[in-house]
């Protein structure tokens, strides 16, 4: 069985005819259905700071300066002293040049750095300018490494391309995990988002994400119902477990927990943890706030409580 | 695949806290009269009968036994308001009460979907959004159409038939009223109704309803009691029109009783329906397909998708992906918003219905259940399939009216095709497939009142609905669903 295994997941470029198809209707009642599950109480509170544990806290502008990534470092370290017994965030994402400066802010946490590269967020550039691009993030300490995928290619129908890149990235990373940017919003249907996901997964993709955050829509939970159950097929196929990270959009706990009732519903218990499920997210981390806030003292607490950097 | 080794597991990490929908807004009188001529009157037999809730086996409420002579004055009621009133008033203003009705459902929604779960069992989820709803939305459809009946049968003179005696089950007790009492009172007839033993409360709650709305009295007359309170409604010579939803042998008793009589008669019986999934089919939205189609309302539904018909290259990856998703399937307290299946009605379809688990056993089929927990008091049924059955097993061939699902594999389309024909029954089928030109074939060929196409378990007022074969005569819901309650006069 063990060497089944093995022969499986050598990555070679999957026959995307297989992929079941997705029906859209479907999709919608589904979601439907994990957003009319009843959250309260004691497993409100274990979500809450389930989904602090998740946060990816993120910072990619243009405008991002040293001075911008240590105040968000240091919000990672402090999320809300003042109620004790917090979980920190997973991880600070930043651009490839920032890592070094994340580092050293996060230094003594095991809060990992995540930087984005593949001359994100659009993708638009040679293989060998994205390699360099992602092997100065990993030199520079990023622990992860979060790509984006070639949709260009990808929409032309160079499936091959897109897999090959995805494959010389995962190399470039190194010990680094490499979450795989599908940009669902240009992919268009569900169609492509559930191909594109067994693509990367096959190409050795540790996570698969589905925005930059840069383009409208993006994370939604249609899309990533339709990536969760790409990776319960292909852990049942191989046996290997990949991450999932919804990007962009999810700013309320509300929205947050509808996502881990997903998850809980579709993966279940085994990747209820930051190590197999991550938020792309800047502002939801204080509504998540907010609410254990409300939970522990019973009122809501005005925003200015709370640590914006 | 799933295997031993690579199974997802869902039990034993995150919970959800209980999330109990309240009662305190609902009340529940100790006794309920019969409602007959405008007011609840104690029945003439001087009998009554517990309701209870299913989920807890506690009794709820009495409610009165209606006898013949019962029946005869809710008829004599019917009749007076017929001739008098309702057939004589103008026709939008019949719409104008029917709206109102409708209306008030909408606002005190909640006290009866709350109802209709302590009752019936049914989850908080369904009755709040399905049952209720869709109830309010087939008299507000009907509402629409009081005054134009003209033009829904052009040329034609319609008229009201008179009386409507109108007997419902218990697995929608509250929607199925509405899907009588709708038309029949939009096309200008008054109707004495019969809700089901085990379920008639909301049907009770409906009547206060009527009265707060101001309808005539006698216009509706609401009786309780069992078969023979059902039967002195049928063999009664006063009413003009039957219309009824139950069982097939309930069914053909009824014909019987009214063969050689001038009684019109709709009836909406049982069913055993064919969901086909083709290899092309979208899988995963499939699988949901089939959960909701057998396992909706614990799969007391005469439409449920009963019989799985899975194209055999598929069939080892759709049924461990069913098995796995059953395991996510909340079954318990029907209050709590986030059970997905609630309680067996009564303690008598539940003993029919392990007497059909053990059939399905001892026939050879394999069976296989969720390993999920059920209260100790009330009556459950865990979601079960039974797979390694044929159409020659008593699980593929007779009604259940439970969470059980009985799978059989095909190979090509017409071999799904007459299987799925092969059936005494005719109610209701489903069609999973990527393509477009298999759909229309598939629905060409398939003898069954309803199919649908990618979806399952779907209604609409404006939809009609009824069987082919023994599943039941004449159409409900649409503009079909008028026709059963209207004398239509020559061509002009």
């Amino acid at each position: 069985m063990a060497v089944l295994k093995a022969v499986k997941t050598i990555s070679r470029l999957p026959d995307l005819s297989r992929v079941p198809a997705v029906d859209e209707v479907g999709v919608d009642e589904r979601v439907a259905r994990f957003q009319s599950r009843s959250i309260k109480k004691a497993s409100k509170v274990e979500a809450l700071k389930l989904i602090l544990s998740m946060i990816d806290l993120t910072t990619l502008e243009g405008q991002d300066t040293p001075g911008k990534v240590r105040q968000l470092c240091q919000k990672a370290i402090h999320l809300h002293d003042a109620l004790p017994g917090l979980p920190h965030v997973a991880a600070v994402c930043v651009y490839p040049t920032m890592v070094s400066v994340a580092k050293e802010a996060l230094a003594g946490t095991d809060i990992s750095v995540a930087s984005v590269a593949t001359a994100f967020p659009s993708g638009q550039s040679t293989l060998s300018v994205k390699l360099d691009d992602t092997r100065m993030a990993v030199a520079a300490g990023a622990n992860e490494i979060d790509m984006v995928i070639s949709r260009g290619a990808f929409l032309a129908g160079d499936y091959r391309y897109v897999f090959d890149e995805i494959k010389a990235v995962k190399k470039a990373c190194g010990d680094a995990h490499l979450k795989v940017i599908l940009e669902t919003g240009e992919l268009g249907t569900l169609d492509r988002v559930r191909k594109a996901s067994v693509l990367a997964m096959h190409a050795g993709a540790d996570f698969i994400k589905t925005s930059t955050g840069k383009i409208q829509p993006a994370a939604t939970m249609q899309v990533t119902l339709v990536m969760l159950q790409a990776i319960r097929d292909y852990y049942h196929d191989t046996g290997r477990m990949v991450g999932m990270k919804p990007a962009g959009g999810i700013s309320t706990s509300k929205l947050a927990v509808h996502y881990l009732v997903m998850l809980h519903e579709t993966l279940g218990n085994a990747w209820m943890t930051p190590e197999w499920f991550r938020f792309g997210a800047s502002s939801l981390a204080n509504d998540v706030l907010m609410q254990l806030m409300k939970q522990s003292t019973g009122v809501y607490q005005s925003a200015d409580y709370f640590s914006k950097d | 695949m799933a295997t031993p080794e690579n199974r997802l597991a869902f039990d034993g990490g995150w919970e959800y806290a209980p999330a109990p929908e309240s009662t305190d807004h609902v009340s529940i009188e100790k006794r309920y009269g019969l409602f007959i001529n405008g007011e609840f009157v104690a029945p003439q037999s001087g009998r009554y009968f517990d309701t209870i809730n299913p989920a807890t086996e506690e009794k709820l409420s009495r409610v009165a036994e209606a006898n013949g002579a019962d029946v005869d004055k809710a008829v004599e009621a019917a009749r007076d308001a017929y001739r008098n009133v309702w057939s004589r008033m103008k026709p939008a203003e019949r719409g104008k009460y029917i709206y109102r009705i409708a209306r008030i459902i909408q606002e005190r929604a909640r006290e009866f979907a709350v109802l209709e779960s302590l009752d019936g069992g049914k989850p908080i989820r369904e009755s709040r959004d399905i049952d209720i709803p869709l109830a309010a939305a087939h008299f507000f459809y009907y509402a629409g159409w009081a005054d134009k009946l003209e033009y829904a049968f052009p040329g034609r003179k319609p008229k009201p038939l008179g009386v409507a005696g109108q007997i419902i089950p218990w697995n929608f007790p509250m929607l199925m009223a509405a899907w009588k009492l709708a038309p029949a009172l939009a096309c200008g007839n008054t109707v004495v109704l019969k809700p089901a033993e085990t379920t008639p409360l909301t049907a009770l709650k409906l009547a206060e309803v009527i009265r707060d709305a101001g309808l005539p009295p006698g216009v509706v007359n609401i009786v309780t009691g069992a078969g023979a309170t059902g039967a002195a409604i049928v063999e009664h010579p006063g009413v003009d029109k039957i219309a009824f939803t139950g069982s097939t042998n309930v069914g053909k008793i009824i014909q019987r009783a009214l063969a050689g009589t001038n009684k019109k008669y709709t009836l909406e019986l049982g069913g055993k329906a064919a969901n086909i999934i083709f290899a092309d089919a979208a899988i995963d939205q499939a699988v949901e397909g089939i959960v909701n189609g057998i396992f909706f309302n614990q799969g007391h539904v005469c439409c449920a998708g009963s019989r799985l018909f899975v194209q055999e290259s598929v069939a080892a990856e759709v049924i461990a992906k069913l098995k796995e998703r059953m395991e996510t399937l909340i079954v318990g307290d029907p209050l709590d918003k986030n059970t997905d299946i609630g309680a067996i009605n009564s303690k008598m379809q539940l003993e029919k219905i392990e007497s059909y688990l053990k059939i399905g056993k001892q026939e050879g089929g394999e069976m296989y259940q969720s390993a999920c927990r059920v209260p100790k008091q009330g009556y459950w049924c865990r979601p079960t399939i039974f797979t390694g059955v044929s159409q020659s097993s008593r699980v593929v061939q007779e009604e259940i009216f439970g969470p059980v699902l009985a799978i059989q594999t095909f190979r090509r389309f017409d071999e799904a095709i007459t299987k799925a024909n092969n059936t005494p029954y005719g109610l209701s089928g489903g069609i999973w497939t990527d393509k477009g030109s298999k759909i229309f074939k598939m629905t060409q060929s398939l003898r069954a009142g309803v199919v649908w196409a990618n979806t399952f378990n779907k209604f609409d007022p404006a939809s009609p609905f009824g069987g082919y074969k023994e599943s039941g005569v004449g159409r409900e819901g649409g503009l079909h669903g008028l026709d059963a309650y209207l004398k239509l006069g020559a061509q002009r």
